[in-house]
């Protein structure tokens, strides 16, 4: 991807109560996201992955949101919601065709990938799906509560996978998380969203 | 081919049944008594009409009657589709979708029927026109109101998967194609079905009407296969238009999926 290692910058984007954003990630950097249920973390999110109307700028390195077709924006802009969908049968009908295999951080065999999607955990498909927005090379990344379903120690690998990803490919991330500890041991930065703004936290 | 006529006494005996069943409805208390006499009284009402009606069109003949006739339909039909949808599009789309796709399908089959395959002369002579016209309606807004109920229910029901293909790159085309595949589907099988079943289980309401009528069934049966056979087209090209013009109504200029241009009615 030639996109990989650009930083993602948001300017003035604004979507619903929350007062415009000026935020640049850079590549290979996480920053936390936080702020109450219904504050508008979800939305943020989808904003900037061009799912719902907004106004303000966003782009990838110099690549403008408005210079691609919506889909290519978020081929390389990938969000993964904190609940996610399956519509085929088989789990590995949702993959790019030609994988064969699974990140070992999933602890899930390769053979999931024929599983019938009917027999997955909610774990499993929170797992499952961070696998296939990670197998489409994505150019940056917007992971909403990406550990939420999952017991402690799978959330341990799942978070010590994701990070080494998002550093080894370059990409951008913002990451929504409840959990103040996690966000404190992956992201370099947070925000927390407060009264429809977005202000940074400090972590002293 | 002699047509017998019936005088309007004879139709008396006939109503003198339907009074006997309502009767009968009323003593057994089914509770549908007034709704069988008001619908009997409709069709007496609406059908003499509608005959009148007719009559001066066939007398008078002239394209412009006949024109605006055919625009009535067209209104009523793409009223009916709205009527029968349970997420509507907002504003003038959830009428326009339905009436430019019967406009486009059942009005062009129409017109190449007449003027290329029946060869009436003029080409727009009523007795021809209007009841081909009125069968193709029928039919399309059947097939567009099934195919556009199962595109907003579909989608409506699917958003959140639609939505998540949408996060993994997909086009819209892609995200919502098993959704629009199923809902053109929907809209054939009527058609599709009545074919393969034509004259096993009952003969065809048209068909049956012209042998009443005195026609040799040989031309009968003719007329009922062209009626088919365009009624089909005209169903299918219309549903296909129709959910296709929905299912991109449903998405922007950015291809984001935009169901608050439905509103669920009733």
């Amino acid at each position: 991807m030639s996109q990989a290692g650009a930083p993602l910058v948001l300017d003035a984007l604004a979507v619903g109560a929350l007062e415009a954003v000026n935020l640049t990630l850079e590549p290979g950097r996480i920053v936390g996201l936080s702020g109450p249920s219904g504050s508008g973390k979800t939305r943020l999110l989808r904003a900037i992955a061009d799912l719902e109307p907004h106004s303000g700028q966003t782009r990838l390195g110099t690549q403008r949101r408005e210079s691609m077709p919506g889909h290519e924006w978020r081929r390389r802009v990938v969000l993964v919601p904190a609940e996610s969908r399956w519509w085929q049968d088989r789990v590995d009908a949702h993959f790019p065709p030609d994988t064969t295999s699974l990140p070992e951080a999933l602890g899930l065999p390769d053979e999931a990938l024929q599983w019938s999607v009917d027999r997955l955990s909610s774990g499993e498909k929170q797992r499952l799906a961070l696998a296939r927005a990670i197998a489409i090379e994505p150019s940056a990344l917007l992971l909403d509560e990406p550990t939420a379903n999952l017991d402690p120690a799978s959330a341990g690998a799942i978070e010590r996978w994701l990070t080494e990803c998002i550093r080894e490919q370059g990409m951008p991330a913002l990451w929504v998380a409840h959990d103040a500890e996690q966000l404190r041991r992956v992201a370099e930065r947070e925000y927390r969203i407060d009264g429809g703004a977005l202000r940074e936290v400090s972590w002293t | 081919m002699d047509v017998i006529d019936l005088s309007w006494w004879q139709l008396a005996l006939a109503a003198l049944l339907v009074l006997a069943l309502a009767a009968t409805a009323a003593a057994a208390r089914l509770g549908v008594t007034r709704t069988l006499l008001i619908a009997a009284t409709r069709t007496v009402i609406q059908l003499s009409l509608i005959g009148l009606v007719l009559e001066a069109l066939f007398a008078i003949g002239a394209l412009h009657w006949i024109a605006l006739m055919a625009l009535a339909m067209l209104l009523i039909a793409g009223r009916e589709v709205m009527a029968r949808q349970q997420y509507r599009f907002t504003g003038a789309w959830s009428l326009g979708i339905g009436t430019a796709s019967m406009f486009i399908s059942a009005f062009s089959v129409t017109v190449l029927t007449l003027i290329v395959i029946i060869g009436p002369d003029p080409w727009y002579r009523p007795q021809y026109a209007i009841p081909l016209l009125g069968m193709l309606l029928g039919n399309t807004m059947n097939g567009i109101s099934l195919g556009l109920d199962r595109l907003t229910e579909g989608v409506w029901r699917q958003r959140d998967v639609i939505e998540n293909r949408l996060m993994l790159g997909q086009s819209w085309k892609q995200a919502i194609d098993e959704v629009r595949r199923s809902s053109v589907r929907a809209g054939l099988i009527p058609i599709v079905n009545a074919m393969a079943a034509a004259g096993l289980v009952s003969l065809p309401g048209m068909m049956t009407g012209q042998i009443l009528a005195g026609s040799p069934p040989a031309i009968a049966v003719k007329y009922q296969i062209l009626i088919m056979f365009t009624v089909t087209v005209g169903t299918g090209f219309g549903t296909l238009a129709a959910v296709t013009a929905g299912a991109r109504r449903l998405f922007d200029d950015r291809e984001r999926l935009r169901v608050d241009r439905l509103v669920r009615s009733g």
